[in-house]
């Protein structure tokens, strides 16, 4: 067997690639954080609550409705979306105003709400969901064994986020949210519709994160607890990329999961906490993010 | 005009402050003959929560800062306490104030880096920092992981009381409350409180009057820190136990709607919000993930409709009589 710095190779290619994986979740969330939290100022807490519906919508999708996996991709992040989009209407746009804090409050008050429907209903055990048959099998590299589903998972996040990065930076579109995160009330001025720009925006953002969670589905079991873990974790990812930047919550995003792939091979025990760990490496060197400004 | 004021002024806050004493005195003596009417051991439950969350209402209602990882120094002096009782045998009062103060230094480092951003980053900062300490504790040999810390012997009070007889044990958790939360009211009331209300209202201009603002924020966080500490010392004494449940970050969410329900930047409001929440743990204890559903629904409401909480709602009331709650 060949091996690399004394590891055997095809188990750090494996742990990488799961890093890399785990990387595009961080990125992609972390991405839909940063973009709502730039027009709306608040940061969505239920944001893996989102990703854990979108997740069993596609489960859901499946058995009752014989929605196929690919369905599944569409549906899940409208539907998440159409809820997300309600919920900004009639719960969200009333903290505006007020201190950022309450829309934190008011989002894990949410969480918790669409955490514990999901757990009366299915408990906290997984639900097996299966690979899509296209995607099933893998590829043997020679160096390692290559699931094709893992290799799409990361495929398909980097075009989504490279996709975002470019609609918001190079479309019109973008330049106008752009414009309205800087300054809401002169973009309104110019007679463009801010309100509506943010509500789409929240459904965009929880869609991405439903997005990621039908990804997930067929790689961690479906589980309704799935998001909370995971949400603080993009939590520190946020921390340490700063969200001032779109491509910078990306790289941040890809890089922190590949660190912790590869922490599970050379110190398995510290896997869970090596991202918390560089968040405060990183808030002692540069306590306004990698990529962010200002405090 | 300014002495005019000032003697007009003077006659109510004197009877106000025999209004202040008569409504303390009260509820001293409710807190006093409770156990007689009330099953004690919820009491003391409520009592431990009450005081974890006007440790952490110190921080949120005085300072203006929101720490989602306050379940931190709950869960780990809880370990330290229970540790030092069953492995090393200490007497209680020793080993709530080994946790107290372990506590209290954890808060200097957490606080020390988290104050180095603000607002929202400064919860989402003491979360990831509560995350990256429940997976010590689930890791570290002596807290035994997912079994926890069992059999935590109670002990003798300073050598003398024996804290097993449950009567005792409530006066001993009460004492530790009142001390506690007079102390907190002093540091509210003090020079030192004023200057934090002038962080939580307005910090550039704490700034320019030439306030060292970041100390004043980690003081008041090594503040609140031990002192929720000490409320986890003191909870793991009473259920025997220290367990992941107090470390995990559902514990922090739970402290924040404790203080937000009863009245954030009240005195009396937290103790209020944690006998409510604590009231429906046990009614609901039965119905599994409902209680997480129903803390859900009471965030959301209080969010939306009912940001000043049950004491910030009777405290103009109460004011008019001369008693500030």
């Amino acid at each position: 067997m060949m091996t690399l710095f004394g590891i055997p190779a095809a188990a750090l290619f494996g742990q990488l690639l799961l890093g890399l994986i785990n990387g595009a979740f961080y990125a992609v969330l972390s991405l839909g954080l940063a973009l709502i939290f730039g027009l709306l100022n608040i940061i969505n807490f239920s944001h893996g609550a989102q990703y854990m519906v979108g997740a069993f919508v596609a489960w859901l999708g499946l058995t009752y409705l014989g929605a196929n996996y690919w369905v599944a991709l569409i549906l899940a992040p409208l539907v998440v979306a159409a809820v997300g989009v309600v919920l900004e209407r009639t719960m969200l746009s009333r903290l505006y105003k007020l201190d950022h804090l309450y829309g934190l409050l008011l989002t894990f008050g949410l969480a918790l709400i669409i955490e514990g429907v999901f757990r009366n209903l299915y408990g906290i055990s997984g639900i097996p969901y299966a690979v899509p048959k296209e995607l099933a099998g893998g590829w043997n590299l020679g160096f390692m064994y290559l699931p094709i589903y893992r290799a799409w998972v990361v495929i398909a996040s980097l075009v989504l986020c490279v996709g975002t990065w470019l609609l918001i930076e190079k479309t019109k579109l973008g330049a106008y949210l752009r414009a309205a995160t800087e300054n809401p009330a002169l973009v309104q001025a110019m007679g463009i519709n801010v309100p509506i720009m943010i509500t789409l925006t929240y459904g965009f953002g929880v869609a991405l994160a439903a997005f990621a969670g039908v990804l997930a589905a067929p790689i961690y079991s479906v589980n309704p607890l799935m998001g909370s873990n995971l949400i603080i974790v993009v939590f520190a990812v946020v921390v340490i990329g700063g969200m001032g930047s779109i491509m910078g919550s990306i790289v941040t995003g890809f890089m922190l999961g590949l660190l912790e792939g590869l922490t599970k091979v050379i110190y398995p025990e510290a896997a869970s906490t090596v991202i918390f760990m560089v968040m405060v490496v990183v808030l002692l060197i540069k306590p306004a993010g990698l990529f962010g400004k200002g405090a | 005009m300014t002495t005019n004021s000032a003697t007009t002024t003077a006659t109510p806050a004197t009877k106000g402050m025999s209004r202040q004493t008569l409504f303390v005195g009260v509820l001293l003596a409710l807190g006093l003959i409770a156990p007689f009417a009330v099953y004690p051991v919820f009491l003391m439950k409520g009592l431990c929560f009450a005081l974890f969350a006007a440790a952490f209402n110190l921080l949120l209602g005085y300072v203006g800062l929101l720490s989602f990882g306050h379940a931190m120094f709950f869960g780990w002096s809880a370990y330290i306490t229970a540790h030092a009782a069953k492995e090393w045998g200490l007497t209680p009062e020793i080993a709530v104030l080994l946790g107290t103060f372990c506590a209290a230094g954890m808060g200097a480092v957490v606080g020390w880096l988290a104050i180095r951003r603000q607002g929202i980053y400064f919860a989402m900062i003491t979360l990831a920092l509560a995350q990256l300490m429940y997976f010590v504790a689930l890791q570290a040999p002596f807290t035994h992981g997912e079994d926890g810390i069992q059999g935590v012997p109670r002990g003798h009070l300073f050598g003398l009381i024996d804290l097993n007889e449950t009567m005792n044990m409530y006066y001993f958790v009460f004492g530790v409350f009142v001390l506690a939360l007079f102390f907190l009211y002093r540091v509210i009331n003090s020079p030192f409180g004023q200057v934090l209300k002038a962080i939580r209202d307005n910090e550039p201009r704490a700034i320019s009057l030439g306030y060292q603002v970041h100390r004043y924020k980690l003081i008041a966080f090594v503040i609140s820190a031990g002192l929720s500490g000490m409320a986890g010392s003191v909870k793991s004494l009473v259920f025997q136990l220290a367990s992941l449940t107090d470390v995990h970050w559902h514990a922090s969410g739970e402290v924040v709607l404790m203080t937000l329900l009863g009245g954030v930047g009240t005195i009396f409001g937290p103790t209020a919000g944690a006998y409510l929440v604590v009231t429906i743990q046990n009614y609901f204890a039965t119905l599994g993930s409902w209680v997480t559903i129903i803390q859900g629904v009471i965030f959301v409401v209080c969010v939306l409709a009912f940001r000043s909480g049950i004491v910030g709602v009777l405290r103009p009331l109460l004011k008019k009589r001369g008693i500030e709650a």
